[in-house]
């Protein structure tokens, strides 16, 4: 494989046509890179589950290219339907079989040699061994991603689509599935995670893309809370006092100094380099630290900023 | 081949849990046997004029009775009537199977995972096809193989027998049959496409039964008279219309499609 697991190339998607056309997807360009987990964030449609269908080889883009596992959409179908796995945004297994029938099934479909022993290693490693003889319809919908989940994995794809992996599990079962996940990319998988949940994506991602028809930011989570935001920093004071801000606000590095309540924030870019600073020069100015520590923005904090600023340039 | 077997087995695993399609499959049959078979029954023993008028055996039917006597010619033809119900078999059941089956994957929002499969959409609607078509055709030829015996039974003729195994029935059930369950499968899979619901799937699917009730009907009432050359043309027909009707089936049948219009 190469050092990108996902090259997509002014990827677009257009429905329909004429004036009736509806812009899923805009020119969208990226790589992913073997072995990454990333997550694709964006609100409810904003084209993401078209991205993943397009990369997945189930719908042909309008216009662009992209590369999977090596393998070209639009011309090399089945070679990327076999290296990819795909978790849908619903389980959709089929009720009446029994859990190891529909794995059976699907293992049949990808060529899998070994489907019995596919089948058992999975539903192991998912704690469904148990209920392998049990129709699926009588599942928990946790039981029923997890077994989505075993599903999309069958084949041992290098590249796995989870869209929506934790979506409506009740907390145990989305942690069990968020390890899972974690678990997947240590083995080396690249995964492409599309969620809502932001503090997952936060944990679980090397990278993220905010997406709304087209992408609006792409980095690492901790690269854009410090693109958007920067990086602030709290000290805790005995007595705020404004002359301990202005002496603080003297230093070039320092881009902003506030006084909250009984705290200085300071928002600089690199507080390990300058914070020793910003310490010694408190103390000199006779403030008592009682604690410091950095203020940390939510990945939510990120996704908000930026979907309101693309409201605002539309609206 | 493979692929398509595994979407056979598949397909039957599932549809036929489901109770209603199950004695679709298994009850149909067993009724469109024991109705010829109970007027053969009720009728034995009677002379032709009693069991039914002379006047009301088409002279053309005459004809095909050949060298039959007066009451074998009137069995031949009360047995003939129900030539058409067993091309309705064909017709009926994989409608069922394949409304069930079709509209069954929106309902469990399967058809992505399995479009997402390393699957060729030819494979995948052959096996959907196959998986609604093989029972009816088999049940067909079983309920024919039952028939024929029962028929002999009881009227204790192998005139009968030798009639029912002439070249008329057997194209009928032989190839009309499979032929009207391609075309029945096609619609099923087009109409599926359009709707949520597999009963609505299956009543406009089964449309493709008018042809076949308007031949028993006109045969009943002695508008016409299906005869080789009847069965024939029909086969002639459905040939032409199959290959229209599963040109179309595939055509709309695109990964794309289903996936953004099948809701």
């Amino acid at each position: 494989m190469t050092e990108h697991a996902i090259v997509v190339e002014n990827l677009t998607k257009r429905f329909g046509k004429g004036e009736q056309a509806v812009l899923a997807v805009d020119n969208l360009s990226l790589q992913v890179r073997a072995g990454e987990v990333f997550g694709l964030l964006g609100p409810n449609g904003a084209g993401k589950t078209t991205t993943i269908r397009m990369l997945s080889a189930l719908i042909a883009p309008t216009s662009g290219r992209a590369v999977v596992a090596g393998h070209e959409i639009g011309k090399e179908d089945m070679d990327v339907r076999r290296k990819v796995g795909i978790l849908t945004e619903t389980p959709g297994m089929y009720d009446q079989l029994s859990a190891e029938r529909n794995l059976a099934f699907f293992a049949a479909l990808y060529d899998v040699a070994d489907i019995p022993g596919q089948v058992e290693k999975y539903l192991r490693m998912l704690g469904l061994w148990a209920r392998r003889g049990d129709e699926v319809g009588e599942f928990s919908k946790g039981m029923r991603q997890k077994l989505a989940i075993a599903r999309a994995l069958l084949h041992e794809p290098p590249v796995l689509y989870l869209d929506e992996p934790t979506s409506g599990l009740d907390p145990e079962a989305a942690r069990l599935v968020r390890e899972f996940i974690a678990e997947l990319r240590q083995q080396g998988r690249t995964i492409i995670m599309c969620t809502h949940n932001l503090d997952e994506a936060d944990r679980l991602c090397d990278r993220v893309g905010v997406f709304k028809a087209r992408l609006l930011a792409l980095d690492t989570p901790a690269n854009l809370r410090g693109q958007l935001f920067g990086r602030m920093v709290v000290f805790h004071l005995a007595q705020a006092e404004p002359r301990l801000a202005e002496a603080v606000s003297g230093f070039d590095f320092v881009q902003k100094a506030e006084l909250i309540d009984q705290k200085l924030v300071v928002t600089l870019d690199d507080p390990e380099a300058h914070n020793p600073a910003i310490i010694r020069r408190l103390v000199e100015a006779g403030a008592e630290l009682r604690f410091v520590g950095e203020v940390r923005r939510s990945l939510e904090d990120v996704y908000l900023h930026l979907m309101d600023k693309e409201e605002g340039n539309h609206g | 081949m493979d692929k398509v077997w595994v979407m056979v087995r598949k397909e039957w695993a599932e549809v036929f849990k489901n109770r209603f399609v199950f004695f679709s499959v298994a009850f149909m049959p067993l009724l469109f046997i024991a109705i010829p078979l109970g007027v053969l029954y009720s009728m034995r023993g009677a002379s032709p004029e009693q069991a039914l008028g002379l006047s009301e055996i088409p002279p053309e039917f005459m004809a095909l009775c050949g060298d039959l006597a007066g009451a074998d010619c009137a069995q031949f033809f009360l047995v003939s009537q129900f030539l058409m119900l067993f091309l309705l078999m064909p017709v009926i059941i994989p409608v069922t199977i394949a409304s069930y089956s079709i509209v069954g994957e929106k309902r469990t929002r399967t058809l992505e995972p399995l479009l997402a499969a390393p699957i060729s959409t030819l494979q995948l609607l052959a096996g959907k096809a196959l998986g609604a078509a093989l029972p009816a055709v088999f049940v067909t030829w079983g309920a024919y193989i039952v028939f024929v015996i029962g028929a002999v039974w009881i009227t204790g003729s192998s005139v009968i027998a030798a009639q029912l195994l002439k070249p008329l029935w057997l194209l009928a059930i032989a190839v009309v049959g499979p032929l009207l369950s391609v075309a029945a499968v096609s619609l099923a899979v087009m109409v599926s496409s359009r709707v949520n619901d597999p009963r609505v799937a299956e009543q406009i699917s089964a449309l493709v039964m008018l042809p076949v009730l308007g031949l028993f009907m006109g045969q009943t009432f002695g508008l016409i008279q299906v005869d080789q050359s009847v069965v024939v043309w029909l086969a002639l027909v459905l040939v032409l219309v199959d290959a229209a009707l599963l040109t179309l089936a595939i055509q709309l049948f695109q990964r794309e499609t289903i996936l953004t219009r099948w809701k």
